[in-house]
């Protein structure tokens, strides 16, 4: 540039500005045309309704369904309170509590299930040969395609009465009567687990899938023990994998809808089955929007929780 | 044995620490526990009897069954509408948002408008499903409209971000030298993108657009709050039938469904492989 004798005039300079700046004002305008359809279907569609369903939180619920247009935060009382129909007095009344702490108790404990099942299933994979990782990631990533009410169902055949492992164990003789699984917390459990297990594999071999498996020999040759190694290589490494990894397990176990209701036979409700039940046979609009916005803000703490967890990686072990 | 008395002596072996024993026999024990289920209800999809236990004889009656019953075909033939129309509309969104949030340098609100995009996947279903419901209830009464377009609608907005993930991937992987040169070459934006990038970035359009198909064909909570009467898809189906009680053509079905569903994932993993 410096050899360049020639010094562009001042109309000449000016014009290649101009040019420059209609270049940028055009990759501006295709960006929009661009981002315009999908960010507008989402937000008007997708992030919009949570506001509607906001109001609907504060307002009365319609005899029919629907809602009535005047202010009221009954909803939110109904949480704690059951109002007396004659005398409007308030009693506490702990059954939606319990519903939202089945639901915790449901999905930390499947979130547990998941990462002791699935830790070792993503450390696996990732230690195999290239080859062989594909097979597995295929055979892992399948099931989370395969429709989830069908997943479902299939595990339904297996644990009930008259299910496959009930009467296995009956023509072996190791039992005479069935065991009651359908219908029972465990049953629930063993559906959440069998549902999200992949969501917790997959981000954790992701963490590990560019591991150098010789940092372990590394920490080995410096006289440290398997449980150390573990603790100080494996763990840091695939801490934010696992974050992740809880986290898509926790939220749609916190909103599972059918897993307790072919599981738990509707009796054993969990959030997400009281949330259809209101905009159903329940006809209480107000209150379901309520319980999913309440949802909804454990959802989002969780997530800010696991983003910390995640990224404190570099902090802790150095 | 030698691999069992590993287990309790400290390792000296480098390749032992690699492989860590316990875990290849969870692995397939996880295997085992993913898939026994499916397995045991397409097996027995295929029993003569009415059981999901005792094997008699092997027979297609179910299938014809299912395939002879107005119900099922009825919410077949709504569920395909749904899945094919919901798939195109998010696909060509979705290759959109792609190109706009890959390509090009970074510029404010690039990051903000990915996690828009993605925003459907970080809700619970049931919260994005009543929210819909309230929302279509005000349009509806406001408009007038009724009809499956606002089901088509509801399926469009959470298959984006299934569309967008293949999209983007491939995208990303995809090097800008062949769209500098047509560039070069005097080659208008909208020629190089017909006739270098989308070549190029097929095959995980279509990835994304299986993806977008087979979340759409298996959804089951947001359609059974938002579907109107006479709107019933597959999945609602075969729902309304469990709760009555386990029947041999829901097996049928289910099968035929898991069939369809791995036919198409095995397709995708296949287009996304072959980038390498």
């Amino acid at each position: 540039m410096a050899g360049v004798a020639h010094i562009p005039q001042p109309d000449a300079a000016s014009r290649l500005l101009a040019a420059q700046a209609e270049r940028a004002r055009q990759r501006r305008r295709t960006r929009l045309f661009l981002l315009a359809p999908g960010l507008g279907i989402i937000g008007i569609f997708g992030l919009f309704p949570l506001s509607i369903a906001l109001v609907y939180s504060f307002l009365e619920p319609g005899t029919y369904g629907g809602v009535e247009w005047t202010f009221s935060y009954d909803a939110y009382v109904q949480f704690l309170f059951e109002r007396d129909i004659f005398d409007d007095t308030l009693t506490f009344n702990s059954a939606y509590l319990q519903i939202f702490g089945r639901s915790f108790g449901l999905a930390i404990t499947t979130m547990i299930g998941t990462l002791i099942l699935g830790f070792p299933v993503a450390y696996f994979i990732a230690a195999r040969p290239q080859e062989q990782r594909n097979f597995w990631l295929f055979a892992i990533t399948l099931p989370f395609w395969t429709n989830l009410l069908i997943r479902t169902y299939s595990m339904l055949l297996i644990v009930r009465d008259e299910g496959f492992v009930n009467l296995t164990l009956m023509n072996i003789g190791l039992i005479s009567e069935p065991i009651e699984m359908l219908y029972t917390d465990g049953a629930v459990l063993a559906g959440l687990v069998y549902s999200y297990l992949p969501f917790m594999i997959l981000p954790i071999y992701a963490s590990l899938e560019k591991f150098d498996f010789s940092l372990l020999e590394a920490g080995h040759d410096l006289y440290a023990t398997r449980t150390q190694v573990f603790r100080h290589i494996i763990i840091p490494i695939t801490r934010p994998g696992i974050a992740a990894g809880c986290v898509l397990v926790l939220i749609p176990a916190l909103g599972a809808y059918i897993t307790p209701e072919l599981l738990g036979g509707g009796k054993k409700l969990m959030i997400g089955n009281l949330i259809a039940l209101q905009f159903g046979s329940g006809r209480n609009w107000p209150f379901g929007a309520a319980a999913a916005l309440i949802l909804m803000a454990v959802v989002l703490i969780a997530l800010l929780v696991s983003l910390r967890a995640g990224a404190s990686k570099e902090g802790g072990h150095g | 044995m030698a691999k069992l008395s590993s287990l309790f002596r400290p390792s000296t072996d480098a390749r032992e620490l690699r492989r860590q024993p316990l875990f290849t026999g969870m692995s397939w024990l996880v295997l085992l526990f993913l898939y026994a289920p499916i397995a045991v209800l397409v097996v027995f999809s295929f029993n003569d009897n009415r059981s999901v236990v005792r094997w008699t004889e092997f027979s297609l009656r179910w299938y014809t069954a299912a395939l002879e019953n107005d119900d099922i075909r009825r919410s077949a033939m709504i569920s395909v509408q749904v899945a094919l129309t919901a798939t195109m509309f998010s696909t060509i969104i979705a290759t959109m948002a792609a190109l706009a949030t890959t390509r090009g340098s970074v510029y404010r609100g690039r990051s903000a408008a990915t996690a828009l995009i993605n925003q459907p996947l970080m809700i619970p279903e049931i919260v994005t499903a009543i929210a819909t419901l309230a929302f279509f209830s005000i349009l509806r009464q406001l408009t007038g409209v009724t009809g499956i377009g606002w089901l088509i609608l509801a399926h469009t907005v959470f298959c984006v971000p299934f569309a967008y993930m293949p999209i983007r991937a491939r995208l990303s992987d995809m090097s800008v030298t062949y769209e500098a040169a047509a560039a070069d070459l005097y080659a208008t934006n909208w020629q190089t993108f017909r006739y270098v990038t989308l070549p190029l970035l097929m095959p995980g359009v279509m990835a994304g657009a299986m993806l977008a198909f087979v979340v759409s064909l298996d959804d089951v909570i947001i359609t059974l709050l938002v579907a109107g009467p006479g709107e019933t898809t597959l999945p609602i189906y075969i729902l309304g039938q469990i709760r009555r009680g386990v029947t041999p053509e829901v097996n049928a079905v289910s099968t035929i469904l898991i069939g369809v569903t791995i036919a198409m994932v095995a397709l995708t993993f296949f287009l996304q492989r072959k980038r390498k």
